[in-house]
């Protein structure tokens, strides 16, 4: 390895501009003349839209115009997607309402936008948006993803009980048989509680329309401009795709939210042609984002898991019902299904399993993928429900995991995944030592002396990520393939850009990327620049989501950095008056066998564009190769996550007293870099355990969780304390691509929740409790040993 | 409008201004120093973080007209002559940011942090202080290090 190269703690290249304040943010871009848009939003969580007056709104200061549905349907706009068709077990298709960018006819959650106000200031068009006179009919409205079959408050003509679908996985009968044998069945009902993204950029976009060339741009806060530009050319029709270019700048934060393609952006760029071609920028207010964001989880569970005499896990039965909120978000369908039921084998060996789901729609905003989406709920779920049956068989939850893990692979599960690697006995045998396990019982007499309750709780996760072979995603429903780009061109002087499709907003891909060119190259990192985020720059690609910049991205980069070598192979043999197989390349230097002869990389690069000393019609000039790459397999990091709480009897305020996380991520290329994507995911997992929890009025519908006066972030004194949290790694390689890498954004927020839980419960000695675990709900919870012990 | 000047990075500017114009829109907008960061609309975030008068203040809060004659300094202005300040060189060495979103606000406070504190400042006492500031990204973990490795450098 060189110095910069895989598996060096390289600092980031990327971070200066951002400490000193010259980050390029969607809303730090201004273009000239440009106007301002601010959306009407529904204050209603369901009614039909009577009439819309805007013609005082239209008379305010600075006003350029005012749009309805009226002129998105007058220029025959479409609607917003969901691009992964799920079908129903009986065969039928999701029933998917319409989505228009602007609501046509009726308003389905608060929030939903109504209308636009382009002005000439922001603050022209927020006044003149308070001036949109809206008549609403209010119908009856449901919140709850519980009742959304039960209700009267019919979201969309093509549901008629609000069920979206209702999808299934695994052999009923076989796992039906399997509980007739089980010695102990343990039954739990979940909720996965509903979380808001809350990136701390919002989302942002500036549309603008050329009206010499015809041709629109973009700027927006998007995890993948490619898609966007797909999406918002195929199915808005709003401009083919050579027409329309989408720049992603400097992104702040996406944890999935920034994924999908909403009505504001699609709005932004329309706008632009409708009022003669000036800009049209937008910046949510952070009420906004709470509003309109995709939302993540909500996911109400009934699960059993039945054992035998030896405790071995034969079967697993889970019903779930998913709210999808209001409409289909772009990725929405599925999260609950193929991202939530083929992880609950977790990792065990559980021979039958069978799964139903019914997604649901409520009177709120859209649910779609929020880091990890799907495969937290699944560990959840899971990991709850070993833990009380372990308690339930007084077995050692320890133990009682060891028994069930998996050993030998590859495994196939009945849930369609077939796991390819992993060593889960080590990761758990090193967060048993990382944490001193061993000496658990006298922390918790220590923390009893000073009037604490004292728990730990396990989570031994599994996920599959690396998202995702394209003919598989295909076969389940996916409307795209799911591959990645890169082009790796040299410059004559020996420089390389990299051109990709992933995006990076915070993971660091402009240095791990920059690594693994070090490392094959032998290239100083200083000498490589990551391109990305522009449709006119780079090349069509997938982007940012399901922890596969790594796995898939960097694979296609690893790819087209081997072509790169094996022409540079071809030059040098050629300026060297050798042959190509007598030719090595190390350490940035290519060598001819038993010679003297060298040339450094650069030379090479030199000699590739300058062309006179080799036959050009048999190597072509120029040193450049693009890789196309679509994954054989997802990929399966998986880890052992344990935490210890101390419970305040008095209070119910719970702290993470100790932290410890081991995850087997497979080759890692900066060991700073996923440590911090680890400390980043279990936080947001400690925020939803202990704080987090999006919450709708079940009488007016609102968001009653709509600022940070009212959601509770996770703050620098939530976490744990600094000698506290441990972070360890296991490494079994992937074998389904060259780097052997797997992917770490979303492995905390998926193991964290349970472990905080299963150690809440064993602090408090409570089977279960409801997330997030306020001081009020664990108060609440102690009372009645409290009053039995009175 | 209301005519306004003030210091911002050692240099006097000066804007019309509106009187409910905050001091963060006047530095963006006016000033076109992008670097101060709006994340909310409740004063809870603190991405918009800047001192006045050597002081970290939430420039979301505070109105332009109100900071007439101050002395103000963004995240561009804390680097001298080239060289990062400290709290700026630890979060970089620490890894103390992912986005960079929230950053500005987070080494601005930090630095109001340490001058309070001084160089011994516990653990506990940044977590605390830093309440006001909100990372979505690194789980505070290292934005913690990084604030107790440029407290010894400062």
């Amino acid at each position: 390895m060189t110095d910069t190269g895989i598996g060096a703690r390289v600092l980031r290249k990327e971070d200066k501009r951002f400490i000193t304040g010259k980050g390029q943010y969607t809303d730090d871009i201004n273009l000239p003349h440009q106007t301002y848009a601010y959306f009407v939003r529904s204050p209603h969580a369901h009614a039909t839209i009577k009439s819309i007056n805007t013609a005082k709104a239209k008379k305010m200061p600075g006003v350029v115009d005012v749009f309805t549905s009226k002129e998105v349907e007058e220029d025959k706009i479409g609607g917003l997607i969901c691009g992964w068709l799920i079908h129903s077990k009986d065969g039928s298709p999701m029933k998917a309402g319409p989505h228009p960018i602007l609501a046509s006819g009726k308003v389905r959650f608060v929030g939903d936008q109504v209308a636009v106000v382009i002005a000439e200031t922001r603050a022209q068009a927020r006044a003149a948006a308070e001036a949109v006179s809206v008549s609403y009919g209010v119908l009856p409205h449901n919140v709850d993803a519980a009742q959304a079959m039960k209700t009267k408050a019919q979201v969309h003509d093509v549901a008629a009980d609000n069920r979206v679908y209702n999808w299934s996985i695994g052999d009923q009968a076989a796992t039906d048989a399997a509980f007739k044998t089980a010695v102990h069945v343990t039954k739990m009902d979940l909720i996965n509680n509903r979380l808001i993204p809350n990136a701390m950029e919002t989302r942002a976009a500036i549309g603008s329309y050329d009206t010499g060339s015809d041709h629109y741009t973009l700027y927006t806060t998007s995890q993948n401009p490619h898609v966007a530009r797909l999406v918002i050319s195929a199915f808005h029709g709003l401009a083919p795709e050579h027409k329309l270019r989408v720049i992603a700048p400097d992104v702040g934060g996406g944890f999935g939210s920034k994924i999908f393609i909403y009505g504001e952006e699609v709005t932004c760029v329309w706008a632009s042609k409708r009022i003669g071609g000036r800009p049209v920028k937008w910046t949510a207010d952070r009420s906004e984002a709470f509003l309109s964001d995709a939302h993540g989880r909500d996911h109400v569970s009934h699960a059993e898991l039945a054992m035998d005499a030896a405790g071995k896990i034969i079967g697993l039965k889970v019903h779930t019902i998913a709210s999808m909120g209001a409409y289909l978000s772009t990725f929405s369908s599925c999260v609950p299904t193929y991202l939530y039921a083929t992880l609950l084998s977790g990792q065990y060996n559980i021979p039958n399993i069978y799964a139903e789901v019914d997604a649901v729609y409520t009177n709120t905003a859209p649910v779609d993928a929020y880091r990890g989406a799907g495969r937290p709920e699944a560990t959840y779920l899971l990991e709850r429900i070993v833990e009380t049956a372990a308690r339930e068989l007084k077995m050692d939850p320890v133990e009682f995991r060891r028994k069930n893990f998996i050993t030998s692979f590859p495994h196939q599960t009945p849930v369609i995944f077939c796991y390819d690697a992993g060593d889960y006995g080590a990761a758990l045998d090193k967060a048993l030592e990382l944490s001193d396990y061993k000496n658990f019982a006298s922390r918790k007499a220590a923390s009893a002396r000073n009037g604490k309750l004292r728990g730990v709780g396990f989570s031994a996760y599994i996920e599959a990520c690396g998202i995702a072979p394209s003919a598989a995603v295909g076969s389940l429903g996916a409307g795209v393939g799911l591959w990645e780009s890169a082009e790796v061109r040299v410059n004559a002087v020996g420089t390389v850009e990299v051109l990709t499709g992933s995006h990076s907003h915070g993971q660091g891909h402009e240095t791990t990327f920059a690594q693994l060119v070090s490392e094959k190259l032998g290239v100083d990192i200083n000498n490589v620049a990551i391109v990305h985020g522009d449709t006119d720059k780079v090349q069509m690609g997938m982007g940012t989501y399901g922890s596969r910049s790594g796995a898939v991205g960097m694979t296609a980069i690893s790819k087209a950095l081997d072509k790169i070598e094996a022409k540079a192979k071809r030059v040098a043999a050629a300026v060297m008056e050798a042959s190509v197989d007598d030719v090595d390349f190390k350490d940035g230097t290519f060598t001819v066998k038993g010679t003297d002869k060298k040339m450094a990389f650069g030379e090479v690069a030199l000699a590739s564009y300058v062309g006179h000393k080799f036959n050009s019609s048999e190597i072509e000039i120029g040193l450049k190769e693009t890789s196309f790459h679509d994954p054989s397999n997802f990929v399966f990091p998986a880890g052992v996550h344990i935490c210890e709480v101390e419970v305040d009897a008095d209070t119910g305020l719970t702290k993470i007293a100790s932290y410890t996380a081991v995850d087997d991520f497979g080759t890692i290329i900066n060991p700073m870099i996923v440590e911090g994507q680890v400390q980043g995911g279990v936080a947001q997992g400690i925020g939803q355990a202990l704080i987090e929890g999006a919450h709708y009025d079940r009488e007016s519908g609102q968001l009653s969780t709509g600022s940070y006066m009212d959601y509770n972030m996770p703050r620098a004194a939530n976490m744990p304390h600094i000698e506290n949290f441990k972070l360890g790694f296991t490494v079994t390689k992937c074998p389904s691509n060259p780097l052997g890498m797997k992917g770490c954004g979303e492995a905390g927020a998926i193991a964290a929740p349970p472990a905080v839980i299963n150690a809440i419960t064993d602090a408090i000695g409570v089977r279960d409790i409801a997330m997030p675990a306020t001081p009020l709900t664990v108060w609440q919870a102690m009372q009645p040993m409290k009053r039995a012990a009175e | 409008m209301s005519a306004i000047s003030m210091k911002v990075n050692g240099k006097a500017v000066c804007g019309e201004v509106e009187s409910r114009t905050l001091l963060v829109d006047f530095i963006r907008t006016n000033l076109g120093l992008t670097g101060t960061h709006v994340g909310c609309d409740t004063s809870q975030c603190g991405a918009c973080v800047v001192h006045i008068g050597g002081k970290a203040v939430k420039s979301c809060t505070t109105l332009a007209v109100a900071c007439e004659g101050a002395d103000v300094t963004t995240i561009e202005g804390i680097s001298k002559n080239g060289a990062l300040h400290p709290m700026q060189q630890a979060f970089h060495e620490q890894h103390g940011l992912q986005c960079g979103f929230c950053t500005p606000g987070m080494i601005m406070a930090s630095i109001d942090i340490v001058k309070r504190n001084g160089k011994k400042v516990s653990e506990e006492v940044i977590r605390r202080e830093l309440s006001g500031n909100i990372c979505r990204c690194t789980g505070y973990h290292n934005i913690v290090v990084a604030v107790q490795s440029a407290a010894e450098k400062m």
